[in-house]
């Protein structure tokens, strides 16, 4: 066992084939309550902040599993996944703000902030994905953070450190009425249609991804990235298989992109680009379980869940304890991240299966 | 090297080893090629010191992570924290020791120099040790889980950082015997970074010393080429990295406290952002090879400080193309070091 395992890699004979399904009945409950919760989300939590942390909680899911599709199953680090994330938010903001605030735009927007971004992913990835994961980690991490300075200097094109705020089509604005009076008691206007395209689109990608990986083409990935050179002399170009799955990871970024631009109306760099960013998906991803797509939904929803509330109940204890030395500071609500990194760091060398790992009893 | 082929050498004798002059001559061809694109002498010359000491900081920087990854493999990407360590440590010594650093007279200015870059120093040394312990030293030989859990360790020695100095940035001054320039004429010249670039040169060259001349030197050579083989013929080359980490973690450290006096500000993250500077001058010289950091650290800094100069919009992306212009040339890097699958 030299090469690096981090998923529970059960994918042997018979397994291979079920290796799409849940394959536990508590994972499959978690997964069925947050599907089902973030599809009722707008009813069960009613209240515009719960209503952005359901939306934002479905576009992290889908960035999340697009990285995935690298650090999981093809166990190779991007650290450039915000960026093509960031050119799919800048792709319809910038078209949005630009041309006309309607569907057309939108649509010209997607598909060539795509083509940018799975461009730009074949020509990094042919270029360092020859050599080993850790030439790519440390380009793609230089290419990103000379993509997020650019895309602050660049001021005409993208608002630089402001952002774009700008409307979206009319169907998703929030003074848009679709039906007179309640629903349950809940207003059915633009922003829950902006929710539910949010939601659909969600899930429509996920699927995607899951055929993705679940497919010969990603049996081949999951072989990579147990013995790349085994692969190879099998007769696999892994080069090959690593930039197309570059691309693909990429694409489902920049897709995620315009989900998030279309739902808060504003792309800017502490949106889509900040390494922050970057650091949470790893983090979203390691601890909810790598190789295995669930542990992106189950992470990103504990991850989002955890930083909207947790962060008030680490605020009490920050005061409860004001009287003590350093005590507050560490539990200061913006310190989350020491505790999360700490976590991250235990759950690589002791759940390297993450949650859904757990949840699956190995 | 011909002469050696003319007059037969004796069979004890080694052939002598070729050097690779092309990369060296990179660095002047370089300066020498933006010198009419600057035009004037006195500007250029300005500019080429300020990247002689930019160069030098970001050596100091990046020579501990090329040697860690040289011997023991081991890419780390939180060494990033360990700059940043080092220049809040020295902050142990210069918060008491600021009536020194602000005093008129070389020889305490000087002292209080020491003082801090010794507490920097030993601080990182010690924070490396615990790192190298807890974190990276049950992750050997696999690379995708060190990339991760060095990851993890930048976020929680960075965090840490906040909690103890707070998260806004702390000023920080030039000692006064080192501050305003010296003039030649139209040239001028920051003391600093002069002192900068004479303290830059004595670490290179006392490591090249160690490295080639030293006992030591020559296992952490031979470490590098070829791990298993040191270890059969008797050294412990465990030992031996464990003091190459400390050693690499109290340069970054030093490197720490000399980038913090050159932006006259600390900031949590300003570890983090040099980083990407790093890892570019790494990848250039070629990955494990000190020669190769040192030659990248100042081909990064004149390219960077140039264009800032010419056209400052693409001074950003100037880096990156520098590095793919010299990955096409050479794709290991400059110096590329023994290769490992």
């Amino acid at each position: 066992m030299t090469a690096p395992a981090p998923a529970a890699a059960p994918a042997k004979g018979a397994a291979m084939a079920r290796s799409s399904a849940p394959r536990s009945r508590l994972l499959s409950a978690v997964l069925v309550l947050i599907f089902a919760g973030l599809a009722l989300a707008p009813f069960v939590f009613p209240g515009s902040q719960s209503l952005n942390v359901a939306a934002k909680i479905c576009y992290f899911i889908v960035l999340a599993a697009s990285f995935d599709l690298l650090l999981g199953y093809t166990g190779i680090v991007s650290f450039a996944h915000t960026m093509f994330f960031g050119i799919g938010g800048y792709g319809a903001a910038i078209s949005l703000y630009a041309l006309a605030p309607d569907w057309t735009s939108l649509a010209i927007g997607t598909l060539a902030a795509l083509v940018v971004s799975v461009l730009l992913a074949l020509l990094i990835g042919l270029f360092s994905l020859r050599v080993r994961a850790i030439f790519f980690a440390m380009i793609t991490l230089a290419v990103a953070s000379a993509f997020a300075i650019l895309a602050s200097q660049l001021g005409w094109l993208t608002g630089g450190e402001d952002g774009r705020t700008f409307r979206v089509p009319e169907l998703l604005r929030p003074g848009t009425r679709l039906m007179d009076g309640t629903l349950f008691g809940v207003q059915i206007n633009g922003r829950l249609a902006a929710y539910y395209l949010v939601y659909a689109s969600m899930v429509l990608l996920f699927v995607t991804m899951l055929r993705v990986v679940n497919s010969p083409f990603g049996s081949v990935l999951q072989a990579i990235r147990e013995n790349d050179f085994r692969a190879e002399a099998i007769g696999y170009r892994t080069v090959v298989y690593r930039v197309v799955i570059n691309c693909i990871a990429a694409a489902m970024a920049t897709l995620a992109g315009v989900l998030c631009a279309v739902w808060l109306r504003y792309t800017g760099p502490g949106t889509t680009l900040s390494f922050d960013i970057m650091l949470d998906i790893l983090l979203i991803v390691v601890i909810g379980g790598m190789g295995t797509l669930y542990g992106a939904v189950i992470g990103a929803t504990l991850f989002l869940l955890a930083e909207s509330y947790l962060q008030s109940l680490m605020g009490a204890f920050s005061a409860a304890t004001a009287g003590l030395p350093v005590l507050p500071q560490l539990f200061h609500p913006d310190r989350w991240l020491l505790w999360l990194g700490v976590l991250f760091i235990l759950s690589v060398y002791f759940f390297p299966s993450g949650i859904v790992g757990r949840l699956r009893g190995r | 090297m011909n002469v050696a082929k003319a007059n037969e050498p004796a069979p004890a004798a080694l052939p002598a080893r070729k050097v690779d002059w092309a990369p060296l001559v990179l660095v002047p061809l370089l300066a020498l090629a933006a010198l009419p694109l600057v035009g004037s002498t006195a500007t250029w010359t300005t500019l080429t010191i300020a990247a002689l000491a930019m160069g030098m900081m970001i050596f100091i920087m990046a020579s501990g992570l090329t040697l860690v990854f040289g011997l023991m493999d081991v890419l780390n990407f939180g060494h990033g924290a360990f700059i940043t360590v080092g220049a809040y440590a020295g902050l142990i010594a210069a918060v008491p020791l600021a009536g020194w650093l602000a005093s008129d007279q070389l020889a305490v200015n000087a002292v209080a120099l020491i003082a801090i870059i010794l507490v920097a120093m030993a601080v990182t040394g010690l924070v490396g040790y615990a790192f190298e312990r807890l974190i990276v030293m049950p992750v050997y030989g696999q690379h995708l889980k060190q990339i991760l859990v060095t990851m993890g360790g930048l976020i929680v020695i960075q965090q840490l950082v906040i909690v103890l100095w707070g998260p806004v940035q702390i000023p920080l001054a030039v000692p006064q015997a080192l501050r305003g320039a010296f003039f030649f004429g139209d040239v001028a010249i920051e003391k600093y970074r002069l002192t900068a670039v004479v303290l830059g040169l004595m670490i290179f060259v006392a490591m090249q010393l160690v490295l080639t001349r030293t006992k030591l030197g020559l296992l952490i050579r031979a470490g590098v080429e070829n791990r298993e083989m040191v270890e059969a013929l008797g050294y412990r080359i465990r030992r031996l990295f464990v003091g190459v980490f400390v050693t690499g973690s109290m340069l970054a450290g030093l490197g720490g406290v000399m980038w913090g006096f050159y932006r006259e500000t600390l900031t949590p993250g300003m570890g983090l952002e040099v980083m990407v500077m790093i890892f570019i001058v790494v990848i250039i010289g070629g990955l494990g090879s000190v020669g190769g950091c040192f030659i990248g650290a100042l081909l990064v800094a004149l390219t960077a400080n140039y264009m800032s100069f010419l056209a400052p919009k693409l001074a950003l992306g100037s880096n990156i193309i520098l590095m793919v212009a010299i990955l096409l040339w050479r794709a290991q890097g400059l110096f590329p070091v023994a290769k490992r699958a």
